[in-house]
């Protein structure tokens, strides 16, 4: 990687990617490393648990610990201190810091405060790139990363790791369709990336129509605070949920994939079709964190 | 030096700055940036939508006892990519210099995001990345394309 941070998506070129991805398969097989005394520090602003979880299990699986900063109601942030401060007392603790916060470009600023890595585990409607890391290892697992069509359906506006995962996906020989309802549709500054990397990017108001030529479906979750009232949520989403009926029209391989939380939009009946890959997917947090991790670490102790 | 524009020969200020060739318009925006609105006492003379050669109609400006800080001149230059900047010291200009298009802005605008980690009371000041046509926060990626002058922090 360019840079000793891991901020965004598109900082990650191709070759970091699989080189990410060709790692973690080795954990995944089994490969172990011995990071004793690596310490890894947590430092999440909003509620988590499987990101949170995930990081956890990765640095400990390697031979390392974690520190956490709790929950911010408990914590200096509290008091009003800043992330600036926050960050630059935790650098003092930890080998490198993951953190997830409510505000876009939370990662940004902290890694222009500490030397230690700085890993963006979600800024608020920003970018989630370690997300998409284990997004492209479940697609290479089940639908490999060359010539693949995908499509990207739900809160586009919103949903960090739909942005990081489009961006990741412009160094891949990928067509990508957004489905969305009009008011969530990719926010201008990604559609300026997509354009700015040459994408094949097209964008669709339903599913009907490029469902049958998709090789991989990634659902993200429509939450009802993006609406004004209830019943214009309830329907809007309503039209953008998938069960083992809708998947009929589609190929038999077809990899359906969701960053997880679920609530309905995929209904319970998809689990049991061979098109359900989300629990994999949620799996492959760690080993690809792993690998991440491991990377990110060796380039600190050459510091 | 020894040539200084005509309206310099009309109204001369003793030490401070003349932008000219301003966007014929956007010389209440320039005072913007700059931070003057009057209050502060500083002595300013404002020609707006004078004729001009080189762009039909422009505005300029003049302002005694100041002058411009780079980071001042640097979002100058986006909406007012034709200005000249002249530095006056004792009636004579000393330094003449168009504006160039920096590829950073720093502080000066903010940004339009009202959840961006830059608008949120940290330590850090503003910074933009200078595209084409919009510029991009450093911070949240959230462009702006369009009435920049909007932007310019207001402290």
């Amino acid at each position: 990687m360019r840079h000793d941070h891991l901020i965004s998506a598109r900082q990650l070129s191709r070759a970091d990617v699989e080189a990410v991805l060709d790692r973690a398969a080795e954990f995944d097989a089994g490969e172990r490393v011995d990071r004793t005394g690596d310490l890894l520090g947590l430092c999440f602003f909003e509620p988590s648990t499987r990101t949170k979880m995930s990081f956890d299990t990765a640095m400990k699986r390697l031979g390392g610990d974690t520190v956490d900063m709790g929950p911010v109601d408990s914590s200096s942030v509290k008091k009003g201190e800043s992330l600036a401060d926050t960050v630059r007392v935790v650098e003092g603790y930890a080998d490198a810091i993951v953190l997830r916060h409510p505000s876009e470009g939370a990662a940004t600023l902290a890694s222009e405060f500490v030397d230690v890595p700085v890993i963006n585990a979600g800024d608020g409607a920003g970018q989630h790139p370690t997300q998409t890391l284990l997004d492209l290892y479940t697609i290479r697992e089940n639908a490999g990363l060359d010539d693949i069509t995908v499509g990207i359906m739900g809160d586009l506006k919103y949903g960090r790791t739909v942005h990081s995962l489009a961006e990741a996906l412009t160094e891949f020989d990928a067509g990508q369709h957004f489905i969305s309802p009009e008011s969530l549709r990719l926010p201008r500054n990604v559609r300026y990336d997509l354009h700015e990397s040459g994408a094949d990017v097209r964008e669709h108001t339903g599913l009907e129509t490029v469902l049958p030529e998709l090789d991989v479906l990634y659902v993200t979750r429509i939450q009802r605070e993006r609406f004004a009232d209830e019943n214009e949520y309830r329907q809007v989403a309503g039209e953008y949920r998938i069960d083992a009926g809708t998947l009929e029209a589609a190929r038999d391989d077809l990899t359906v994939m969701h960053p997880l939380p679920r609530v309905d939009e995929i209904a319970a009946d998809v689990d049991e079709t061979d098109h359900a890959h989300y629990f994999d997917q949620a799996h492959n947090g760690v080993p690809v964190r792993m690998a991440l991790l491991d990377r990110m670490l060796d380039r600190g102790d050459r510091r | 030096m020894t040539d200084p524009d005509e309206e310099l020969r009309v109204s001369k200020i003793r030490s401070g700055t003349v932008i000219d060739h301003i966007a014929a318009g956007q010389a209440l925006n320039v005072l913007a940036i700059l931070d003057i609105d009057g209050s502060g006492g500083e002595e300013v003379s404002v020609g707006m939508n004078v004729p001009s050669d080189r762009l039909g109609r422009k505005d300029v400006l003049k302002v005694e006892g100041r002058e411009l800080s780079q980071a001042e001149v640097d979002v100058l230059s986006l909406i007012a990519p034709a200005a000249t900047i002249n530095i006056v010291r004792e009636f004579d200009v000393v330094e003449k210099a168009r504006v160039e298009r920096p590829t950073v802005v720093r502080g000066i605008l903010s940004c339009p995001n009202a959840n961006c980690i830059s608008t949120a009371g940290e330590p850090v000041e503003s910074r933009f990345e200078v595209l084409e046509e919009a510029v991009r926060c450093g911070y949240c990626d959230e462009l702006i394309r369009e009435d920049l002058a909007d932007h310019i922090a207001a402290d």
